[in-house]
């Protein structure tokens, strides 16, 4: 019988050459006579060991990474790859990075053909959608909201309030809305869940839908996921055929693509972008909920809550609500990112310190430097200093900072990070993203470059600073949405936490 | 080296000139799709290698729209272009977690190997050096895309590999 050798399949694996190692295993094996079975899945997280070959045993499988294809020919140079093997890992479960996971959204990513639904519904999949058929609209909507789910996109909102807003509003159509606009940079965890576990996003967007009364999603992808575009497309086709979408289902799925604008990560610009319009905010009220896409009654969720839902309906509300802190409940998957020395996908429970997650799990940097700062939460978060390293990865922790834990995205810096820079860069990015629909964002964002331009250069330090704060109050209380609000964030993080990038004698001299 | 022609860019590229037969083929595809600008100006882009000026009366006529609205739909995203790119288009990570790991300063030596700025083309219009912010690749920076492939990790060989790939 041929044995079953898995490889990444994940835009990350991809990215460090596992098709090639795909190539490469089938090739020497077909040489050699070796009967394998070689099965693309998605990716652990575990991206220092990428690509991670993994080959089953009749003790479970044994994980060989990062492989090269040029390892290849030694891997299978006796047969099947031996645990003797330089590159061999051991079991990934008992990886310490994976061990001490509380894996519950990302439960079979990694390990299942992502393509396979007989492999989905193998290891657990389609329970939720059953139980919430059992359980009826009304009682899904309450299980969900008694497992304290909170929006992951980074507002935090409760996911079952949202819910039962929508089923509440009488209409003639009502939409369930994927937000997959992955934009914050380190963050990767709807992308994974795409090409690695679609099935369990089209399940919890089916129990949305049924939960709600809507009969019409969307998942809104941003077009620089090719691969996680192409999978759940493919996903989709394959959950029509077996009736799990469709007419008879009474739900229908589409994919959407973005056009590269991070703003539409927002959800109202996002809504606009669906309706085939510029990806402009919109003024709330009316909530998304009452007047959502195309003015209809819309739930609009980040992938990684909707994911959330089939495991907290299948395994029951207690069951999630049990893990967490305060009023932080269930799991995040937390990605470390960056210059992290195991940078990856890190799921657990809330209230894991900062540092913790840097040091302990993380393994500190990459570079082998002290890591110095930390943004957590995408470009809209603030960076963290060593002396903050004790707060809690929990949403009013983190809030209570002037941070945010956004989509949980890690990303870490070694002591050669210039924070006057990565200040500067806040307001660029927000000056090149602003949909220019409120002028705090819009104009804001521009002469908050130019004023960090002069404090760069040495320009009266003092003053500029005072200008530059005094500005990101304007930001964070006049602007429409996040995009401007919160861009004050990483900047106001690094002149608070970071003072001495800001005044450099040798750059004073240098520009006199 | 000799300034190509964006229409002899255009044969290279293998991609055919605006015909609005062929623009009407598209529209068509997408009849009846609630909010289908998005995906037209997608597939627009698919066909011709760029959202075509001629194309967008076009679109407007068929979606009912002003030709300011398509124009200003087109003009917001920063993935339509309303020329041709190069042959290859590299998309290169400026976003945070590629500066962690020193990207600016790499993105910096692929510009001066290829001689252009950001969003600019070769003169033999093989390349277009574009930006981007974030490839979902965090944890495996510096990242890039090229022509639709992911590729992490990069290094200054790198240059010489999509150098050589692009040749």
């Amino acid at each position: 019988m041929a044995t079953r050798i898995f490889v990444p399949r994940d835009a990350a694996a991809r990215a460090v050459g596992a098709d090639k190692v795909a190539a490469a295993i089938a090739e020497e094996t077909k040489r050699k006579g070796i009967a394998v079975e070689i099965v693309r899945t998605g990716s652990r997280g575990l991206f220092w060991l990428e690509p991670l070959v993994e080959v089953e045993t009749p003790a479970g499988r044994i994980g060989f990474g990062p492989v090269a294809a040029k390892d290849v020919a030694s891997l299978f140079a006796d047969g099947l790859p031996a645990a003797s093997h330089a590159l061999c890992v051991g079991r990934p479960e008992e990886i310490p990075f994976l061990k001490k996971q509380t894996r519950i959204t990302f439960a079979r990513c990694g390990i299942i053909d992502p393509l396979s639904l007989a492999d989905y519904r193998a290891h657990g999949g389609m329970r939720g959608l059953e139980r919430a058929r059992s359980l009826g609209p009304a009682a899904t909507v309450e299980e969900v909201t008694k497992s304290g789910l909170r929006g992951r996109g980074g507002a935090g909102f409760p996911t079952g309030i949202k819910w039962k807003t929508v089923a509440d509003t009488a209409a003639d159509r009502k939409y369930i809305v994927c937000n997959a606009d992955e934009g914050d940079s380190g963050t990767y965890a709807d992308r994974m869940i795409m090409e690695g576990d679609p099935f369990l996003l089209i399940e919890g967007m089916a129990i949305a839908g049924f939960a709600v009364g809507a009969t019409k999603g969307y998942i809104y992808i941003r077009s620089e996921y090719p691969d996680a575009i192409r999978v759940m497309e493919r996903a989709i086709v394959l959950a029509e055929r077996e009736g799990l979408l469709g007419a008879e289902a009474r739900f229908d799925l589409e994919v959407r693509v973005g056009a590269g604008a991070y703003v539409c990560g927002e959800e109202t610009s996002l809504l606009e972008s669906l309706e085939g319009k510029r990806g402009q905010v919109r003024a709330k009220p009316p909530l998304p909920a009452h007047k959502g896409l195309f003015g209809k009654p819309t739930v609009i969720n980040n992938l990684i809550s909707l994911a959330t839902v089939p495991a907290i309906l299948a395994d029951g509300a207690e069951h999630y609500a049990a893990l967490g802190m305060g009023r932080s409940r269930g799991t995040m998957p937390i990605q470390l990112a960056g210059n992290s020395k195991y940078g990856g996908l890190f799921e657990a429970a809330f209230g894991l310190t900062l540092g913790e997650i840097v040091e302990d799990i993380g393994g500190g940097t990459r570079t082998g430097r002290p890591a110095r700062a930390v943004q957590v939460g995408g470009p809209l978060g603030a960076y963290f200093p060593r002396k903050l390293f004790d707060t809690p990865f929990d949403y009013e922790a983190f809030a209570g900072l002037d941070g945010l834990i956004g989509h949980g995205g890690v990303v870490v810096f070694d002591d050669t990070v210039d924070m006057a820079h990565q200040a500067r860069f806040a307001l660029e990015f927000c000056a090149i993203e602003s949909c220019g629909k409120c002028t705090p964002c819009r104009i804001g964002s521009v002469r908050g470059t130019e004023t960090m331009d002069k404090i760069i250069r040495g320009e009266r330090v003092e003053a500029n600073l005072a200008l530059v704060t005094d500005l990101c109050q304007t930001l964070k209380f006049g602007s429409l949405c996040a995009l401007g609000g919160f861009t004050p964030y990483p900047v106001m993080s690094a002149i608070r936490h970071f003072p001495e990038d800001f005044d450099r004698p040798r750059l004073k001299a240098a520009a006199e | 080296m000799a300034v190509v022609r964006p229409v002899a860019i255009l044969e290279h590229l293998n991609m055919p000139a605006w015909s609005e037969a062929q623009g009407n083929d598209i529209i068509r595809r997408h009849a009846g799709r609630e909010g289908a600008l998005l995906p037209i100006l997608h597939d627009m882009q698919a066909t011709f290698g760029h959202v075509p000026t001629p194309a967008v009366p076009v679109i407007a006529e068929a979606l009912n729209l002003t030709r300011a609205e398509v124009h200003g739909v087109v003009s917001f995203y920063h993935d339509f272009r309303d020329k041709p790119a190069g042959r290859h288009v590299l998309k290169l990570c400026r976003a945070e977690a590629c500066q962690s790991v020193n990207g600016e300063r790499l993105a910096r030596q692929f510009l001066d190997r290829f001689g252009v700025e950001w969003g600019g083309t070769t003169p033999d219009g093989r390349l277009t050096i574009e930006a981007t912010y974030c490839l979902g690749l965090c944890a495996s920076g510096p990242s890039a895309m090229l022509d639709g492939e992911v590729i992490g990790r990069l290094t200054k060989d790198s240059i010489d590999d999509i150098a050589r790939e692009v040749g």
